[in-house]
């Protein structure tokens, strides 16, 4: 499979205050393959937008790189170069209220990156692109005029995907698209999404809280904890032979729609101390089972090794 | 039991260009002392209405209450005078809201907002406003709160902003706690420590709770009683059990069905079919009948009353009418009707 997206040893420091540091990504490596959606989860505050934000080259890194078709995102690029880039990766944010402009017409707000990026040669061809995007999203053309306070939740996120979509991107970051919509309305953005992907190849980060979500849409998922990765694995595999102790307490912790269950289900409280990691000792990610990689040191890795093979 | 609050036939209502968007059309429910009634139902059918009109917190105009009463403790919040429902807000009453970025004054710092609550409501020097803020701060699951207690808003995550808004709501232990997707932004682990602590303080303080949520399985964690909404009416409520283990309303059954179970396969998930109605115009009728694959004729002509299925369970579906015809539900949820049975053959409890 090819890597479209390399994450080597990223680092993305804020210096808070005076003095004080927050790694909010903090030596984190992996790959995204061409076609696949990485589902990325973890602890509120771990870093995951960050990472996403860092890599689509919002903010400058403070270490390491992020390769995207071989090359760096933040190289130094010639304009037209970092036009391109730009239109190749795109962004869906979790709030589409905010994200979406109220000023300006659901045509308009679709077609801004076709406009910047001289997608269209005359008007028509500009409409015309603007129907078909929100057609793809299950819209249809007599929203084009109106304004996005006339649609509700679910809408607007589709109308935030279309924007994404006009432009022709290869691959797309979903930082928490559907947490706020009700059920019903997370199944469409997801069929959607997915039906997108079988369509046109495109290549997704799903960051979201909801486990049952980020499994069902995922091919391989990322754990994150505190500016680290801690555990990444095929999704099923995740979910049946979880390793990291992190992981196994987030997914003790999910919630299930069924009453009975909640009276007794058990949570496993994860303690970073048990680790115990010496000054100076080498931890990192290291291949457990064939895929699956967990965060460890020399002494978990022959623990982990011996309990799962 | 005691009942805390009833909200009596609410009708609200927002002018707008276009006429008059009827976003609350006649919500009646109770709530007692120590409970916790989850509020689910789709975007845009009246949750967070309802809940700002309990805290009088919605801008009038272009809102108006045009029917109906809220009674805290038997007094009649919808006839308060601004000043008055200032020492009800914050104290008696506090809401934690959807949106944690609107919540907090991005331009002051974490710990003088919520030592500013502290000062307003209860007695209190401003060393111990402090301290007292920074343990709340460490309550909630925040690290290093001593740190965090100078930084502000947009230095932290979305879901450490969400604990401080949970802190600032439970810094003077009210009498009802609305709490208004508290947890969306948060992750699984954050969030049932969160859970856990609301229920804690619940436990101790007794305080009574109105969380709205889309997640089911948070309704399934902290509910006591579960109300449906639906284009701006609660269109079913019973116990959390009857709810998700007997439900009888067509939409609580597209709602328990869209939801991937951790076992789903790689098909399509469920979506109820069709796009919510316009509350500009509400339809003549049932509003969910045009989306509703139960629907009967009845259901374009005339709205279905509630119905009492038992002596805590209603839902306004024609279905349940005596010359109704037998429907089949969905199978997720005639598998769960199944579990129900077995439950209740052991509790005896409510009949089909
Ligand atoms: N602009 C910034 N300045 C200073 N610190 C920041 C900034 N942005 C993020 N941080 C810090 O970086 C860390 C990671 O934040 P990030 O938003 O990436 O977390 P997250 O995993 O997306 O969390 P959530 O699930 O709550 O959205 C947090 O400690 C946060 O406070
Ligand atoms: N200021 C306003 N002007 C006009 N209509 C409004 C206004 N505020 C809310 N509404 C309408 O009232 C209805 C109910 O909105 P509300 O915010 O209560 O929905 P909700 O159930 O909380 O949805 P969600 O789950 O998406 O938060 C919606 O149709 C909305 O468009
Ligand atoms: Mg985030
Ligand atoms: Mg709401």
């Amino acid at each position: 499979m090819n890597k479209l997206v390399e994450v080597k040893n990223l680092k993305q420091y804020f210096k808070v205050g005076k003095g004080q540091v927050v790694k909010a990504v903090d030596d984190v490596t992996f790959d995204i393959y061409k076609g696949e959606t990485l589902g990325l989860v973890g602890e509120s505050g771990c870093g995951k937008s960050t990472t996403g934000r860092t890599i689509i080259g919002l903010y400058e890194a403070t270490g390491g790189e992020v390769l995207f078709n071989g090359l760096s995102v933040h190289r130094k690029k010639s304009a037209k170069e970092a036009k391109e880039l730009k239109r190749k990766m795109q962004m869906i944010f979790q709030d589409p209220y905010a994200s979406l402009n109220p000023r300006m017409t659901v045509a308009d707000i679709i077609a801004e990156g076709i406009d910047i990026h001289g997608l269209a040669k005359s008007k028509e061809e500009r409409m015309n692109r603007v129907y078909e995007m929100l057609e793809t999203v299950g819209l249809n053309r007599e929203h084009a005029n109106r304004y996005p306070h006339e649609f509700s939740g679910g809408q607007r996120q589709r109308i935030g995907i279309a924007r994404a979509l006009a432009v022709e991107p290869e691959f797309i970051i979903a930082d928490e698209p559907i947490s706020a919509l009700d059920v019903s309305i997370q199944a469409q953005v997801v069929n959607l999404m997915k039906k997108l992907q079988r369509e046109k190849g495109l290549t997704y980060l799903f960051i979201a809280h909801d486990l049952s979500m980020v499994k069902y849409i995922s091919d391989r998922i990322g754990v994150m904890y505190f500016g680290k990765m801690v555990e990444l694995a095929d999704a099923e595999e995740l979910y049946r032979n979880p390793i990291h102790p992190y992981t196994k307490s987030l997914l003790s912790a999910i919630p299930h729609p069924d009453p009975e269950t909640e009276r007794t289900r058990k949570r496993i409280i994860y303690d970073p101390s048990q680790h115990n990691y010496k000054e100076g000792e080498d931890v990192r990610m290291r291949e457990i089972t064939p895929g699956h990689f967990v965060y460890c040191s020399e002494a978990e890795y022959e623990k982990y090794k011996a309990m799962h093979s | 039991m005691e009942k805390v609050l009833e909200v009596k036939d609410l009708h609200i209502s927002f002018d707008v260009y276009g006429g008059e968007v009827q976003a609350v059309r006649g919500v009646s429910f109770d709530l007692y002392k120590g409970e916790t009634l989850a509020i689910v139902g789709e975007s845009g059918s009246g949750k967070s209405v309802t809940s700002k009109a309990l805290m009088r917190l919605l801008p009038m105009p272009p809102a108006k209450i045009k029917q109906g009463q809220i009674l805290l403790e038997g007094r009649d919040l919808t006839k308060l005078s601004e000043k008055e429902m200032q020492r009800v807000r914050g104290a008696e009453i506090s809401m934690i809201f959807q949106d944690p970025m609107t919540a907090l004054n991005p331009t002051m710092t974490i710990g003088k907002q919520i030592t500013e609550v502290l000062l307003k409501h209860q007695q209190m020097t401003k060393a111990e406003a402090k301290a007292r803020a920074i343990e709340l701060l460490d309550l909630v699951g925040i690290k290093e709160p001593a740190l965090r207690f100078k930084q502000y808003p947009h230095q932290l995550s979305g879901g450490m902003r969400q604990r401080v808004v949970i802190a600032i709501a439970l810094a003077c232990n009210p009498k009802v706690l609305i709490a208004d997707e508290p947890t969306t932004a948060l992750d699984v682990t954050i969030q049932a420590q969160i859970l856990e602590l609301i229920k804690d303080i619940q436990k101790k303080t007794r305080t009574s709770i109105i969380f709205i949520t889309h997640d089911l399985g948070v309704v399934a964690n902290v509910a006591d009683r579960v109300a449906v909404m639906y284009a701006g009416k609660i269109v079913e409520k019973g116990t959390v059990d009857e709810i998700f283990y007997n439900p009888k309303h067509p939409y609580t059954w597209g709602l328990l069905a869209s939801m991937p179970s951790l076992e789903h396969g790689d098909e399509e998930l469920y979506s109820i079919p069709g796009t919510p109605p316009d509350l500009l115009n509400p339809p003549k009728g049932d509003a969910f009948a045009p989306r509703n694959a139960y629907a009967l004729k009845i259901d374009y002509e005339m709205e279905p009353p509630m119905f009492q299925v038992s002596d805590t369970h209603y839902a306004a579906t024609w279905l349940l009418h005596p010359n109704a015809p037998k429907v089949e539900p969905p199978k997720v949820v005639r598998e769960r009707m199944k579990k129900f049975e077995a439950l209740t053959k052991d509790r005896g409890g409510e009949k089909r």
